[in-house]
């Protein structure tokens, strides 16, 4: 018989939750007591909305508990291992019981995220026995041809899913076609998105399925070096990163004469980025990788002839080498089975914002979003309206309700004008004023602009001026013209494609909710009343008590009135700054 | 665009810019001497040993690499990761990224400020805290998160951050 095993989820997002106190707490106690149970720890299961989240595997199958601290570790060690007896109250999946959550996962198809919250991913041996490895093994015991390990990944389908949907075959072959001493396959985990973790995840979850998709690609291009350019806000990943890396160096996945083939030499290091969202771009990345300024330079040559050092490069993204062994595993059919016609796979996405199960999921292409939301996330959260969903960060745009049945291919959410991006879904419901949306996405793209093209440098500074004008009640008739007018012409004459995709989020939220930049600018109102300039505040008689907290903490004096008397603010004075909202214990504040 | 972050952060009022021990930096140096790429990562190294690279540093690498200091200049002010002047002991990240943003984090940043008693990118007088705003820090389904050194909070409200502030504010007093 097996022991039993207790394992904690400690990817970032558990940790947060607190899950390492929960890992301290169930180790005193098995130590303490002696008891006779494997404490492992795994990382991102994908259930964020519940962390931290232990699982307990005994004889009888699998108990996922969610949303445990101390106080409910304690209960669970002592019920469950010690008296056998599952705490049901606490349980969020199990194959004996049935639960609230369970819908979370139906309908999800975990291929790149196949090994997440299943292994401890700092143990080379658990990924192994997931058939880690055997890719490799594959190709190398039969040498199988480069053209064919190329052709296998071209009939898969597989498209970049960093967010600009190439075919990763293609550029396998491209990269191939170019013969020299030196070649790199750079893997790009710059993932700089607000509002997306897919990548992050994936590293700390399962960072040898990344690592041997990588050193299959160097397999397929001849590659002689390899790069993983990671984020340096993400610690834990290249923490895990580097265990990993050492663990195939012993093993020989890495290193001289890799399966005993002559000439196939790789090594692969970590470098870590330092912050800047243009080096998502893969030119920029390069450049940043060689220790200058993360500058886009022109395409062509692609990084396939003249990449890493002027040598040719092969660059996919993370969740891209993830599926490479996966595909290779189970052949190219079995993966293009998955999605649609053009759209083939499945697809990561980070499903956060005003929704009620936010967290991790991977689902076939060709789902639609209201599937994503509604069946796999639970709707919205706090019994709110749907308002709209953001795709692709700050290179994407607004999805309104409307489209809410719009498939997931790259394709269909084109045609929205947003982009499927790498996988941040913000779900966003009334209270969220698109105006507002619009503003952060171009604070964030006009800080990170390079500066290298005038257009996305001025263009942008100017965009956001406009929308900030809007935002603070001095929005002008014409200025939705304006915005739309610099959109075009930042995206027609920018280089790369932080500044050819900066002025989607406003293009989209202009195109669905016009409405509402209107009614800032003509009526000089918010109607998700986010906009504290925009607002009015007036006490409401019935409702006042009377008690001065309003008063008291109003810092321009604009409320007068006496004990136990209704109060009143004086418009002229407000400065609409909310504090009288916030601190009233009585709504007697009316915000409109 | 991009250099304005260093135009725009504030410099340090009430901090002496510390004497630093330079030759701590040799270490450094030989690790990535000669190395292809070694700019970045020389920076790196140079930030994590005093919190921010003095401007003396740029000289020292540049004698001992040969690297040119204008090209380490034009890294340094590039990457929102390097600081060119000192920091406070513990730096509150307060994620702003799309997920914390329409989770008000808006609202965390103002209550941190309140209790500080300084604005967004400025250290506290007695240097303790240093407090910034950044992009994203992947804790998206726990929105909205700060970061302090290497430890993540999550699903905060303006009071949890406050509170989470005064119990390091506590902390760094026992240890003086």
């Amino acid at each position: 018989m097996e022991k039993t095993k207790v394992i904690v989820g400690l990817g970032s997002c558990g940790i947060a939750a607190g899950g390492n106190k929960v890992f301290q707490q169930i180790k005193s106690l098995k130590e303490a007591d002696n008891l006779d149970f494997i404490l492992d720890k795994t990382s991102c299961i994908g259930m964020c909305f519940r962390e931290p989240l232990v699982e307990v595997i005994d004889e009888t199958g699998s108990y996922l508990y969610g949303e445990i601290d101390e106080k409910k570790a304690f209960e669970i060690i002592n019920q469950h291992i010690v008296n056998q007896n599952p705490v049901k109250d606490y349980l969020v999946k199990s194959d004996l019981f049935p639960s609230e959550d369970e819908h979370f996962f139906a309908g999800q198809v975990k291929i790149a995220l196949r090994d997440c919250g299943y292994i401890n991913p700092e143990r080379l041996e658990e990924y192994e026995a997931r058939n880690g490895y055997q890719a490799l093994k594959k190709i190398t015991s039969e040498e199988v041809s480069k053209e064919t390990v190329i052709q296998t990944i071209l009939d898969s389908g597989l498209r970049g899913r960093g967010g600009g949907g190439f075919s990763t075959g293609m550029k396998w072959r491209f990269a191939n076609k170019y013969k020299s001493d030196e070649k790199y396959v750079i893997c790009n985990a710059d993932e700089g998105d607000p509002g997306a973790f897919m990548d992050r995840s994936l590293l700390e979850g399962d960072p040898h399925a990344v690592i041997e998709g990588m050193i299959i690609a160097a397999y397929a291009i001849e590659a002689t070096g390899g790069v993983i350019y990671c984020r340096a806000e993400y610690p834990l990943a290249i923490h895990r990163l580097n265990i990993a890396l050492d663990q195939a160096r012993k093993k020989g996945y890495l290193g001289k004469e890799i399966a005993g083939i002559t000439g196939f030499n790789l090594d692969i290091s970590v470098k870590e980025g330092a912050g800047a969202f243009v080096c998502g771009e893969e030119t920029a990345l390069m450049a940043s990788v060689e220790g200058k300024r993360g500058m886009p330079t022109k395409r062509p040559p692609f990084p396939a002839e003249k990449g890493l050092w002027g040598k040719p490069t092969n660059i996919n993204n993370v969740e891209t080498y993830a599926n490479v062994p996966w595909i290779i595993n189970n052949g190219s059919a079995a993966y293009a089975a998955y999605g649609t016609e053009k759209s083939k796979g499945t697809k990561v996405f980070a499903l956060t914002g005003k929704i009620k199960k936010g967290g991790l999921v991977e689902v076939p292409m060709g789902i639609t979003i209201r599937d994503i939301i509604y069946k796999l996330g639970g709707g919205i959260a706090n019994g709110k309206q749907f308002k709209a969903v953001q795709l692709g960060g700050p290179s994407g745009g607004c999805i309104p309700e409307h489209l809410i049945d719009t498939n997931i291919d790259y394709d269909s959410v084109n045609a929205t004008g947003a982009i499927m991006g790498s996988g941040g879904m913000v779900v966003m419901d009334e209270t969220t004023c698109m105006v507002d949306m619009a503003r952060f996405f171009l604070d964030f793209t006009q800080k990170e602009s390079c500066g290298k093209c005038t257009f996305c440098r001025i263009g942008t500074k100017r965009m956001l001026e406009i929308l900030t004008r809007i935002c603070d009640a001095k929005g002008e008739e014409g200025d939705i013209e304006k915005l739309e007018e610099l959109a075009y012409q930042i995206k027609d004459s920018s280089l790369c494609g932080l500044g050819q995709t900066a002025p989607n989020p406003v293009l989209t939220t202009i195109r669905y909710f016009r409405n509402e930049y209107e009614a800032h600018i003509r009526d000089k109102k918010c109607p998700a009343k986010n906009c504290k300039p925009l607002l009015t505040y007036e006490v409401i008689p019935d409702k006042c008590t009377g008690c001065m907290v309003c008063a008291r903490n109003c810092s321009v004096n604009a409320i007068s009135g006496s004990r136990k008397e209704v109060h009143f603010i004086d418009q002229e004075k407000c400065i609409k700054c909310g504090i009288c909202f916030t601190k009233c214990k009585f709504e007697a504040i009316l915000v409109h | 665009m991009r250099v304005q972050r260093i135009a725009g952060s504030v410099p340090v009022a009430d901090l002496t810019i510390p004497v630093v021990d330079l030759d701590l930096l040799l270490p450094v140096i030989a690790k990535y001497k000669g190395k292809k790429g070694n700019l970045i990562p020389l920076l790196q190294g140079t930030q994590n040993l005093y919190g921010f690279i003095p401007a003396d540093a740029f000289e020292i690498i540049s004698t001992h690499t040969g690297l040119k200091v204008t090209d380490m200049y034009g890294v340094a002010t590039f990457y929102a990761q390097f600081r060119l002047s000192p920091v406070g002991k513990n730096i509150i990240k307060v994620c702003h990224g799309t997920a914390c943003h329409v989770q008000s984090a808006t609202a965390i940043t103002e209550a941190v400020e309140e209790a500080l008693g300084v604005k967004d990118g400025e250290t506290t007088p007695d240097g303790i805290f240093t407090l910034e705003s950044v992009a994203c820090l992947g804790c998206c389904s726990l929105a909205p998160v700060m970061m302090i050194g290497e430890e993540t909070y999550g699903k905060l409200t303006g009071k949890s951050a406050v509170q989470v502030i005064k119990e390091i504010k506590i902390r760094e007093s026992v240890s003086r």
